[in-house]
């Protein structure tokens, strides 16, 4: 009993009570999963699950240029990457708005656009281990400043959030509805895209800009397997990111594996177990059960 | 509730809606009067449905005018089911709820008035019991008699409906008729795209024929006959790719119409 103890002490605790680096880690992703799953399974209600990695991509260029002006400064880079995911996602609105091309689409060109400028700012003025810091990140390097920013963002997304949840779900759910009954429900949109951009560039220290997308979209993608409804959903994704993060910052502590990569795996784990355990997964359609005469 | 008198609650003057230059409303004129109980009947693609989201002001206006007297918050605008998204994890009672849109927009209280207006909107399309249901397990004709409820809800001046009996079985569709008679009685505008020419006949007093123009408008009776149903199928088969720009002077249609 007590070596029991003493291992789960050793391999659970001790890595977060030893170190600062893994305790800044921790937090860090626990608040990017308190507010980006929730962003996530809005996202796969809208069936625009694929944004996340356009936007992850489009906000590239403005990181780049940001890195350029002033180095390995966080602040300018996550200011230009707010910008460069909002002009995007702005366009993007506009173009959608003016012509008759679908959302997905616009946001598709601009993006690859966006990527193209980005990829070939940071080829000009960086070295290739710029580049993968930026897509892949490294939570065990966020520092004060670091955490600072992730809190800072996922407090005011998560309110965000709250305050503008009624309009988010009607625009979701029928668009034409809220179309109908005023000329502004482009802005709940937009609004919304702003959102996800501004937590994407705060998982971009942590995470990577790439990796960011994966605490956002799996958690969703799998909390929406569990529950019929939206308010239960969005408490289970930022669980199962939550989960998904402590495990994988231990992980990749004790197998020395990068941490972005580690945690998006055990978001998969998780993933693949809801797919096979949850109530709208494989395992409870498989198992017949009787039904009720009415 | 609404104004008794006779002044037009949508005014349309010489209408042109297109799609990549060809018309699907061409030169439209005419009025729907406050309190009128309107179908709007035609082949499939002679424009009924563009006309309704028109008025919606879910399109744009490309010629002539067209003007609605009550304001975006007091219009009902049912569009055809297949819009909505079936899967939402929404419940029946949430969705009635969003009928509270126009009175609250998203940050207004919802006070005691306006859930006591949901319990009677669920009870009057006959879904009490089912509030807590999600709208995925509903039968199609159950979907409808919610977005009937929202409407109820929204307690809209001007209603307008897409085609709402669709895929719907009698029953329903006579239960929700009955609300629209209601509505009717209320002195509340609606127009409501139809198929159905016995529904037509038997509840509609007013009736616009439309085959991307005009064919008729007025009662029912005389605008649904033989001749002009005939006249409107034919209209709406011509189809030219390369038809030539419209030469119809707006002005000049103003000026007849004057």
């Amino acid at each position: 009993m007590m070596t029991l103890t003493h291992w789960l002490w050793d391999t659970g605790f001790a890595p977060f009570a030893e170190f600062a680096f893994m305790r800044r880690a921790l937090v860090a992703t626990l608040a990017l999963s308190l507010s980006a799953a929730p962003l996530g399974v809005f996202l796969t209600l809208r069936r625009m699950s694929l944004l996340g990695d356009a936007l992850s991509h489009a906000v590239l260029p403005g990181v780049a240029i940001g890195f350029m002006i002033s180095g390995l400064s966080l602040t300018a880079m996550a200011l230009g990457g707010v910008l460069a995911g909002m002009l995007v996602a702005a366009l993007a609105g506009l173009v959608t708005r003016f012509t008759t091309l679908k959302e997905d689409a616009s946001l598709a060109a601009i993006y690859l656009l966006a990527l193209a400028l980005g990829v070939m700012l940071i080829s000009g003025h960086g070295t290739q281990l710029d580049l993968l810091h930026i897509l892949f990140g490294s939570a065990l390097g966020v520092d004060t400043q670091g955490l600072l920013m992730v809190a800072g963002v996922a407090s005011v997304s998560v309110l965000l959030l709250a305050a503008m949840y009624r309009g988010l779900v009607l625009e979701s759910f029928d668009p034409a509805f809220l179309g109908a009954a005023g000329r502004r429900g482009w802005l709940w949109q937009q609004g919304f895209l702003m959102l996800v951009v501004i937590n994407l560039v705060a998982g971009f220290q942590t995470l990577g800009t790439l990796m960011a997308v994966g605490l956002m979209m799996l958690p969703a993608v799998s909390s929406r397997l569990w529950h019929a409804t939206l308010a239960a959903q969005l408490v289970n994704a930022s669980v199962q990111a939550m989960l998904a993060s402590a495990v994988g910052l231990l992980l990749s502590y004790h197998l020395d594996t990068p941490s972005g990569p580690t945690i998006i795996g055990c978001a998969g784990a998780l993933y693949v177990a809801s797919l096979l355990l949850a109530p709208g997964g494989w395992l409870p359609r498989a198992r017949r059960r009787a039904h009720r005469v009415a | 509730m609404v104004n008794p008198t006779a002044s037009p609650m949508v005014l349309l003057r010489n209408l042109t809606v297109s799609y990549r230059q060809h018309p699907a409303l061409h030169h439209i004129s005419g009025s729907f009067a406050a309190g009128s109980l309107t179908a709007v009947v035609g082949p499939n693609g002679s424009g009924k449905s563009t006309l309704l989201k028109s008025i919606a002001g879910l399109l744009p206006v490309e010629r002539g005018a067209l003007n609605v007297a009550a304001p975006r918050q007091r219009i009902a605008y049912l569009p055809q089911v297949a819009d909505i998204d079936r899967s939402f994890p929404i419940n029946v009672r949430d969705c009635a709820l969003l009928g509270c849109w126009g009175a609250t927009g998203g940050w207004g209280a919802v006070n005691r008035a306006l859930l006591d207006r949901v319990d009677a909107a669920l009870h009057a399309v006959g879904l009490e019991g089912f509030e807590r249901r999600n709208i995925g397990s509903l039968s199609t004709g159950q979907l409808q008699r919610v977005m009937f409820a929202r409407m109820l809800v929204q307690d809209a001046e001007l209603i307008l409906l897409d085609e709402p009996f669709n895929a719907i079985d009698a029953k329903t569709t006579a239960a929700l008729l009955a609300l629209v008679r209601q509505w009717h009685q209320q002195r509340r505008t609606v127009i409501a795209v139809l198929h159905d020419d016995a529904v037509v006949r038997s509840h509609f007093p007013a009736t616009l024929l439309l085959a991307r123009e005009l064919v008729g408008w007025g009662a029912t009776s005389k605008v649904l006959t033989a001749p002009n149903l005939q006249r409107a199928r034919a209209m709406a088969e011509a189809w030219d790719e390369d038809a030539d720009v419209c030469g119809v002077n707006p002005l000049a249609v103003q000026a007849v119409i004057a």
